[in-house]
This record gives C-alpha cells, structure tokens and sequence, in this order.
C-alpha cells in the first residue's frame, strides 16, 4: 500500500483532537465551574475551564444543605441493593438457563426474550406499581428494572461458552448442579459479571424514569431528580443563613453535576476493556 | 411437490431438532423416556435458580399487558378494573379527534426521522475514523473518551447542554461576543429535533462504534492488498471494500431502528419538553405521561399508549424477520445460538 497522504493525516488528526474536546470540553468545563468562585464565572461565559481563585464553597453548600446529602444516600443505597439484587437473579437465570437439555429452559428464555419486543407503556406499568403497593417505596426504583433481558442474554452466552469439560469434571466429582455455578462458574466469570454489574450500577445511579413515575414523595428523591429541580429547574438549593458566604448558584449547579458523575469516572477505566466483549454478544446474541 | 412425493407415514410424535435421527435397520431398545415430572425432578436446582428471573419478567412485563383493559374503560382509580364503565373504543376516538395527538405523533415522526438522517451515520464515520489511527495507544484512549458518555445520564446531560447551549450558557455569551444576536437552542421549538439530534450523537455515537468497528475487524485484510495492487486508492479502497463489507451490519442496524421509530428517548424529551413547549416538544411517550399521570386521564392516556404499543411491537417483529430475509440474525432467532 502506498503511503498515506500529508493532508489525509493532518485531516484525521484535526478531526480525532475534534472529537476528543467534543467529549472533554464539557466535562472539564462542569469541572472546572465547580470549583470556580463568582469572578471566575463572571469572566469566563458559563463553563470555567481552570478556576483562577479556585473554592470549595459550592460543595460546602451542597453537603450543609441537607437536599443533596440525602438524595446521595439515596442513589449509593439503590444503586449498591439494586445491583446486587439484579445480579444475584439474573445469575441465577442466565445459569439455569446456560443448558439447553434443562427441561423447558428453552420455554423460559424466549419468555424472558420477548420482553425485549415490547413494553408495557407508562400507563399499565404506573397501575402495577401502584397495584403492587410500591408506590413511593424505594422498591419501586428497583423492581421494574431488576433483570436486564439484554444482560441476561450476555451472561448466559457467556456461562454456555465455558468448556464442557468443566461441568463434566466436577459432575464426576460429585459435585451438584448449584456448587457448580459456585465453585466453578462465577470464579471463572469475574470479568463479564463486572461489566454486569456496572451496567445495572448505571442504571440505578440514573434512575430518573422511574422516579419520576413512582416517587412523589421529594424526601425519596434520588440524585437526578434533585438535578432536575434545582439544576434544570433553576430552583436554589440553599435559602441563606445570616453570616453564610453563598457560593454562586452557578457553581452549586455544576458541584451537583460533578458529584453524579464521579462515581462513574471512577469506576468506568477499570471496567472499559471487558465494554467490547460483553456488548457484541449481547447485539449478535441477542 | 407435495402431489410428486409418496406420502409419507405421519410420524406420532413431533421430532425435536437436537434429537438423534434414528438409525436404520432393526429398532433397537428406545432410550429410556423420562416423564416430565422426573425430568423437573432432574433439573430442580437449575429451574428453581431460573424461578426469581422468571416470576420478574411475568410480573413486570406480562402482567402489566392486562392493564390496558383501562383502555378501554372509564377508568376511576377508586373504582379499580372490575367497576369501571367499560366504554369500547370511546377512548381511541377521543385521542384521534384531538389535535394535540396528531400534534404528538408529528412530532415523535419528525424527530425519528432526523434522528435517523443525521444521528444514524455519526457512528459509522466516527468508527471509520477510530479505525484508521494507526497508532494502538492513541485508538484505545481515544475509545475510552468516546465511550464515556453513554454511561452518563439524562438529567446529567441535559443539564451540560443547557450550561453550553442555554440562554446563559457559553454559545449565546460568545455570538454576543461576535455582535451576533444571542441565540437560545434549548428553548427554540424549530431547532428541537436537531438538539435531540446532537444531544444523542454526544451521548452515544462512541459507543454506537463498538459494533461497526467489530465488523470492520471481520473484513478481510488480503481484499485491501488486493485492491491496493489493482491501484485503488485509500478512497476507492473505502468506496469498494470497506462499506460493503460492513453493509450486512448496517443494514441490519438501519432496519432495527426503524423498528423502534416510535420510540424517541422519553427521559431525554421530557425533561426539555417544557422549554419549547407542547406544540414542538410533545410525542407520543410524554402524550401518555401528561394525559394518563399528570391529568389522570387514565383511558385515553392508555389508549394512546396500546396504540403505540402494537405499532411499534409490528415494526419491531416486521424489522427482524425482515433482517432474517436478507439473511442475518435478527433479534430473537439468534438467541439460542
């Protein structure tokens, strides 16, 4: 092959830097704002890349004001039940479904399957939720979007790609079908179960839909829809005490931001190299 | 054929694929049948871990399936399903004769389709591009940056746009800056596709590239020196090489999002609906909302929805077999692969 172009090279550069700073220059900007005082904001025109008199006044303001905290606590706690609770039954179903002379296993998954065809709609899942009794419980952000039907799919694909042999093994062992799924197969499927478990992880930490739905109660607020009242909504978090240095509103906004968006910056580099793996099955698969 | 053929002695059982087909010559001693109650007796671990998953999947999915008998009632939530009026398709009629749905399902149509456009290539050209950095390192990281946004959510990202685009936000300030007049993206109803547009490409064009880069890598490398010592240059190589052989893939991806063109992002929509207001920001799925939640006009609310449902579960089943047609896995079929 020939060698490529100057100007071919220079273009895909141009446009790789182009692309890099579309994704960056937001996040940094919400960043940078976070941490910038009331000069900074009025210098720069809205998003502070580098705060020139950096403050922690907008964060003293988030975790005094008692709002954020709270709906903190909030997310942490369904996120971490909720990953959990789906992981433990989906492994479960994608493990009982891995073999295909399981008796009507076949039955079972394209039940599950199905699911991905269709949904219910607001109106009847609103009138379940409220028929169940879950109406603003904190069970309500869990139990509609406990299994992932595409989560299942990977996760099984997964466990039916493990070598025969193994199960072959331990049955000669002795060794049942559940101390198989524990000795064996989970220790083998680190990988895929934490790209699992962020996926649902995500899903929790940005529950919005079905709070918005099921929670009318705003004490039982999780993170986004304290984001959507007082930063979309522009409502103030803080009604000021006498004496108190009030961050600008701009710069609580953007701390909020910033605190929804850690966790997952935080654990995503660890988890990035399995993405590709686990996302192909789940589009070829399922 | 079937007139051509001898009739065949019909077979009292039907045959299961997986099952040995069974040797000529002299019957030998059937395997020995279990019953199905010794065969669940069998299975019991590995059905009993199936059992939560399933109870789930029928509670949250299948049940709700029956409360669209709403749809057709005068629901009252005091009087519950079994003492409701039931009114026939009063609901139905009540939601076509209303402009606001047509309103609605202009707007979900409209912004499908430029989502479909201008959102639908930004993956693929953004995967062309991945793919050709020849260096290892600079493509991993810049996958890593790309990728990142898909995890972050609505509210989160919404909130970022309105920081950028917003009527206080950087992009007014600089075309003020420029003597330009301040324009507001956010709250322009004639722009709102178009912002939903991008908002979707930030969010998710990175990871839209992780099946076409995927297909990318199955192409094979001797069709590119072929065509290089034939004197195709890098763009007729593009041109003759690269698209078809990605095609499969994205024809397969084209008709499944087809499949799903009723259904823009709700969360996404709803959360900026009241910027540009009803006429320009309502479709179907914040319709439902605002009718059936919001003013607890349970019937019509659920009539719309069904309405949708059906819809989109036909386009959905036509997209797949359609895509089985041109000989791909659709969704489904290739599950138990």
């Amino acid at each position: 092959m020939e060698r490529p172009t100057r100007l071919g090279q220079t273009a895909k550069a141009v446009a790789v830097v182009v692309v890099v700073l579309a994704v960056a220059y937001p996040l940094i900007g919400v960043i940078g704002t976070s941490f910038a005082s009331q000069t900074d904001i009025i210098k720069s025109s809205g998003l502070v890349l580098w705060p020139d008199h950096p403050t922690l006044d907008a964060y003293r303001t988030i975790f005094t004001g008692g709002v954020v905290t709270r709906a903190l606590f909030v997310s942490v706690g369904i996120t971490v039940i909720g990953t959990l609770a789906s992981l433990l039954v989906t492994v479960g179903m994608a493990y009982g479904l891995s073999r295909r002379e399981v008796t009507g296993s076949r039955f079972i998954l394209m039940t599950a399957l199905f699911t991905m065809l269709f949904n219910a709609g607001i109106i009847p899942n609103f009138l379940l939720v409220k028929g169940l009794g879950l109406y603003d419980t904190y069970a309500a952000l869990v139990m509609p979007t406990l299994v992932s039907a595409f989560n299942l799919v990977v996760l099984r694909s997964f466990f039916m790609n493990l070598p025969e042999e193994l199960y072959d093994a331990a049955k000669v062992d002795g060794a049942g079908d559940f101390r198989i799924l524990v000795r064996i197969v989970l220790p083998l499927s680190k990988a895929v179960l934490a790209v699992i478990s962020l996926f649902y992880a995500v899903t929790y930490w940005n529950a919005f839909f079905n709070s918005l739905l099921y929670l009318n109660d705003s004490d039982k607020w999780p993170l986004p829809m304290v984001l959507r009242t007082y930063v979309l909504q522009g409502q103030s978090l803080n009604s000021a005490s006498a004496g108190e240095v009030l961050a600008p509103q701009q710069a609580v906004q953007m701390a909020v931001l910033v605190i929804a968006v850690v966790p997952i910056l935080c654990v995503y580099p660890f988890l990035q190299r399995y993405f590709t793996k686990g996302v192909l099955t789940g589009a070829i698969k399922g | 054929m079937a007139d051509t053929a001898p009739p065949l002695p019909r077979e009292k059982r039907r045959k299961r694929a997986d099952e040995p087909a069974p040797p000529d010559g002299p019957p030998v001693l059937a395997p020995r049948r279990l019953t199905l109650g010794q065969r669940i007796k069998r299975d019991r671990v590995m059905l009993l871990l199936t059992l939560p998953g399933l109870l789930y999947f029928v509670v949250f999915h299948y049940v709700p399936l029956l409360g669209y008998v709403v749809a057709f009632q005068d629901y009252q939530p005091y009087l519950g399903y079994m003492h409701s009026v039931w009114v026939g398709f009063a609901n139905f009629s009540a939601a076509f004769a209303e402009p606001a749905f047509w309103s609605a399902t202009f707007n979900t149509l409209e912004i499908a389709l430029v989502q479909l456009v201008f959102f639908f290539p930004v993956p693929i050209a953004l995967a062309l591009l991945l793919n050709s950095i020849a260096s290892d390192r600079i493509r991993r990281f810049v996958q890593s940056v790309v990728y990142l946004p898909h995890f972050i959510g609505w509210v989160i990202i919404v909130s970022i746009f309105q920081q950028i685009l917003g009527g206080a936000g950087v992009l007014p300030d600089v075309l003020g800056g420029l003597g330009l007049p301040r324009y507001d993206m956010m709250s322009d109803p004639d722009a709102f596709p178009w912002l939903l547009t991008l908002q979707v490409a930030w969010k998710d064009a990175g990871w839209g590239t992780i099946i076409i880069l995927a297909a990318l890598l199955n192409i094979d490398r001797q069709q590119y020196e072929a065509a290089a010592i034939d004197g195709a240059g890098p763009r007729r190589r593009l041109w003759h090489v690269t698209l078809p052989g990605i095609a499969p893939v994205l024809i397969l991806l084209l008709i499944l999002n087809l499949g799903q063109i009723l259904s823009v992002g709700f969360e996404q929509i709803l959360l900026q609906r009241d910027a540009v207001g009803p006429d320009a920001g309502e479709v179907l799925d914040t319709y439902v909302y605002y009718h059936g939640i919001k003013d607890n006009d349970w019937g019509v609310a659920a009539a719309v929805g069904l309405v949708k449902a059906v819809i989109g579960t036909a386009l959905v089943l036509g997209a797949n077999k359609f895509a089985h047609r041109l000989g791909h896995e659709g969704v489904y079929r290739g599950a138990d692969r």
